[in-house]
């Protein structure tokens, strides 16, 4: 059995890619996806927010995702449920279990990588304490509320100040729970605003920033937690303790992209994003495998996944039908002061559609500065920010004739105050 | 009346159970969880060791090396992963030069085969990632890893299986002697037997202390480990430790059965037998004493922290023995590291001790049966056995974990085994589904779902772990 492209993972990434492929002429096409249904973590999103750039209008998850999964079935792209790609091997063979099909091994011409992301655990931060029931993720949480339909607790700390976390702490006291307190161990939320005053404010829930988790309490069920205030190291002030008892302890402490199956294949690793490297078409370093969504970065938004993911569709279809460019060597994008990571990593301008959409991240809060994007000594084009957070995706667009100006093998994009 | 009563199911209690299932006699195996194997035998080292750096003299000195050889049958009779990647005592100066001779000479006396001491350039030949300022080491190739938890569950279920019979949720209350025997009084009826083994790890001075007079305490010492994601479990080949001091066997890494990596552990004394939290400053200390053997640790790599408890005895040795004036009455105690390593040797020890009391009649049993059912690891099958195994049951094909690929026909089979899983955890030490990067966050509730059916529970009243670890509270409005 053999595919133009097989999609990998059947969430916002995945489906958008595949119908972009599909609207661009590629005919044979097969997504591949792990869970029971189609649409990802947007199915346990029940809460609205979803649609604003690429709609126009507010829907809740499931019906951002709904909107996908029925284009994908008009247009007759194969799907699979429940089934799980092992591995994927240089020749881009695609390793497939499921209980219906058995064992696959699909030979693919391109690849598109959409798998998402999983969320950093109570063990990844090093807890203290002990490690009793009643410690969730909060999208682990999420999923037992809103899909599972089971309440996980009735007095609720949560630590991280992450979107999830403080969705979950609305959806938490419309549901019976007593949210007793959101601690974030940054000085600064790493959530969007509207969240905060839409999901912490509205309800009174106190947010404690630079606070952390100091001990988890309770043998068998969490019995209550510790938070205290951090000094600048991030280290915990004595005396700063405060006691709560609770049943439960959320965590909405960061997202990792889920690259177990990209590392099969050997791809470059970004160490910042913890994504492949990617260049203007989301090609990966290994030719005709593609990337998109919150497997290559961590998006705030789902509408940038869908973009972000199109252009992989595109770029996947124009590598089937030999319209890609893979002679030249581009340049690379270089996150300079104040930026942690730039996607893409690099840039073949032969190869770019219109325009050039860079997406980035800041280290800081910034208030009236600008984000400079620079080929050597020579700015290119700046942009004036009012603010930004790093719970912020920024971007920038470059146009075919900004990007004419770009000599040698490095751009750079810096955060510098205004004047 | 039984036979025997055993007090523990952790690795001492189902690996003494299953060889005195050798005999016929009518055996129990107690155990106040709900699973088996849920408390020092959960949270250790995972190693079993060569044999060197207990003291020639001591119990401890004279078990391991016997019991070290002893693996690789009982793991292959139960199917138990056991890798024999030997380990390395490093040393960073003279004094620690002064320490790996002290070893070496100990394990020459105490029977550790095949040990040599390495140079500089030797030990960096087996090992590129360790710091250059280690000059030399103790390299003792006997030395393996293990899954202690893993191994003890295949006991038990091997042992239910040749006629042991296994009460878990049975908290030993008290113990009344009987002429002759002993009647023990629990939370789940009262049992009379002609003799007691006495299991019962950081618990067994307690249980020692029904039948007489305090002979022994336990000290528990708490260990703080972390364990690290997969790509980090090949950084080094061996099991390697720094020499040791006063605080125990020296801050160790090493790979794991399961292609992690382990990092661990500290040494305090605790007073509440209870206390497995993990500790901040403890872990800062073992992080740092670790990346003095490796700098390229990478910590943030870091999937799970947990500590355990070290049964430490105020004797300093295992206590392995009849209890003077309680006929009868046999203390696996003090039954700290390297007792897992020990184990095998032990518990031959133990059945001779139980011969001789001439307290229960002495006969073979002859349908014993050392195997265990393979378990298969569907991880670890090759394609054309992964295809297979999916045609003779579909659930091969449905991965439940992600991170550790297992199948949800593993994870049934380890339900309806002897000795099967009832909680998450239950089904997390046998299958590992949990054990991943993920820690269970999307397989968790998949697990509760099968656990559920498979029991025919209501999800809710599936547990993670002991006694009121809910999950669930209600069913949302």
């Amino acid at each position: 059995m053999d595919y133009e492209i097989v999609v990998i993972g059947g969430g916002p990434a995945g489906l958008a890619a595949a119908i972009e492929a599909r609207k661009n002429g590629v005919q044979k096409i097969l997504v591949v996806e792990r869970d029971r249904e189609l649409g990802g973590i947007l199915q346990q999103c029940i809460h609205n927010g979803f649609g604003l750039h690429v709609f126009k209008e507010e829907l809740t998850g499931p019906e951002y995702a709904e909107r996908f999964i029925n284009e994908l079935k008009e247009n007759n792209i194969t799907y699979l449920l429940n089934a799980m790609v092992l591995e994927i091997t240089q020749e881009k063979e695609v390793h497939i279990v499921s209980p219906n099909e058995g064992y696959l091994c699909i030979k693919a011409q391109a690849i598109i990588l959409a798998m998402g992301c999983r969320e950093r655990t109570a063990g990844a931060i090093a807890m203290p304490g002990t490690r009793p029931a009643g410690v969730y993720t909060a999208g682990t949480a999420q999923r037992f509320i809103n899909m599972e339909g089971y309440m996980v607790g009735k007095k609720v700390v949560i630590l991280g100040s992450g979107d999830i976390g403080l969705i979950m702490a609305r959806r938490m006291t419309l549901e019976g729970a007593e949210v007793l307190a959101v601690a974030e161990i940054l000085p600064f939320s790493g959530g969007l605003t509207r969240n905060i005053v839409q999901c912490l404010d509205d309800f009174n829930i106190p947010l404690y920033l630079s606070h952390t988790v100091t001990k988890v309490k309770g043998h068998n069920r969490v019995e209550g937690v510790t938070i205290a205030k951090v000094d600048e190291n991030r280290r915990p002030i004595p005396g700063t303790e405060i006691n709560y008892d609770c049943d439960t302890l959320l965590l909405s402490v960061g997202l990792i992209p889920e690259n177990e199956v990209s590392k099969t294949v050997g791809l470059k690793i970004d160490p910042k994003t913890n994504g492949p490297i990617v260049n203007e078409v989301m090609e990966t370093s290994s030719n005709g495998i593609f990337a998109c969504g919150n497997v290559v970065h961590v998006h705030d938004l789902v509408d940038f996944v869908t973009e972000e993911s199109r252009r992989a569709g595109r770029g996947a279809a124009r590598y089937v039908q030999n319209q890609l460019d893979n002679s030249v060597i581009g340049f690379e994008t270089i996150a300079g002061d104040g930026i942690s990571y730039i996607v893409p990593q690099s840039v073949r301008i032969e190869n770019v559609e219109a325009n050039l959409d860079l997406f980035m991240r800041v280290r800081n809060i910034y208030h009236n500065v600008k984000l400079v994007v620079k080929s050597g000594d020579k700015v290119i084009k700046e942009k004036k920010k009012a603010h930004m957070a790093p719970g912020e995706m920024e971007h920038i667009t470059l146009k075919k004739d900004e990007l004419q100006q770009i000599d040698g093998s490095t751009l750079i994009i810096e955060v510098k105050e205004e004047g | 009346m039984y036979d025997v009563i055993i007090i523990g199911a952790g690795v001492a209690g189902t690996y003494i159970a299953r060889e005195l299932a050798r005999y016929n006699l009518k055996l129990l195996l107690l155990d106040k969880e709900n699973d088996v194997a849920n408390q020092t035998t959960m949270a250790n080292s995972a190693i079993i060791h060569a044999g060197y750096d207990a003291k020639a003299g001591y119990k401890k000195g004279k078990f391991n090396a016997p019991g070290n050889k002893m693996f690789d049958q009982v793991c292959d009779e139960l199917d138990v992963l056991f890798k024999r990647c030997g380990s390395l005592v490093v040393g960073f100066d003279e004094n620690d030069q002064r320490i790996i001779k002290e070893l070496y000479e100990n394990g020459v006396k105490n029977g550790v085969p095949d040990m040599r001491i390495l140079d500089k350039k030797e030990v960096h030949e087996m090992e590129k990632n360790i710091s250059d300022a280690i000059c030399c080491a103790l390299y003792a190739p006997t030395a393996g890893i293990i899954s202690p938890f893993e191994l003890a569950i295949a006991l038990a279920e091997n042992a239910v299986d040749n006629g042991v019979t296994l009460k878990l949720n049975t908290r030993v209350e008290n113990i009344y002697r009987l002429e002759p025997g002993y009647k023990v009084v629990t939370n789940n009826g009262d049992f009379e037997t002609r003799l007691v083994i006495n299991c019962a790890g950081v618990f067994a001075d307690e249980i020692c202390n029904m039948v007489t007079k305090p002979n022994f305490e336990i000290k528990p010492r708490k260990g703080n480990y972390f364990i690290l994601d997969k790509d980090m479990g090949d950084m080094v080949n061996h099991i390697i430790f720094q020499c040791p001091s006063d605080k125990g066997k020296g801050i160790l890494i090493a790979p794991t059965v399961h292609g992690n990596l382990i990092v661990g552990p500290d040494s305090e004394f605790v007073t509440d037998k209870n206390d497995l939290a993990t500790e901040s400053e403890q872990l800062e200390y073992v992080k740092k004493t670790a990346l003095l053997t490796s700098d390229k640790i990478q910590f943030n790599k870091v999937i799970r922290v947990f500590a355990g408890l070290r049964a430490s005895s105020s004797t300093g040795d295992f206590v392995i023995e009849e209890v003077e004036g309680a006929k009868g009455f046999i203390n696996v105690g003090g039954y700290e590291s390297p007792g897992l390593s020990s184990i095998p040797a032990v518990a031959e020890y133990v059945v001779t001790i139980v011969k001789n009391t001439g307290l229960v009649d002495w006969v073979k049993n002859e349908n014993f049966n050392p195997r265990r059912r393979p378990v298969v690891r569907f991880v670890e099958l090759s394609k054309e056995e992964k295809i297979e195994k999916i045609k003779e049951n579909s659930k091969f094909g449905q991965i439940v974990c992600r991170c550790e690929t297992v199948t949800e026909a593993e994870i049934i089979d380890c339900i309806h085994r002897s000795a099967g899983a009832t909680t998450v955890k239950g089904v997390k030490k046998r299958t590992r589904p949990g054990m991943g990067r993920c820690q269970g966050g999307f397989c968790g509730p998949r697990v509760q779902e099968i656990l559920a059916r498979e029991l025919n529970k209501n999800i809710e009243d599936i547990l993670y772990d002991g006694e009121n670890s809910y999950v669930l509270t209600e069913q949302t409005k």
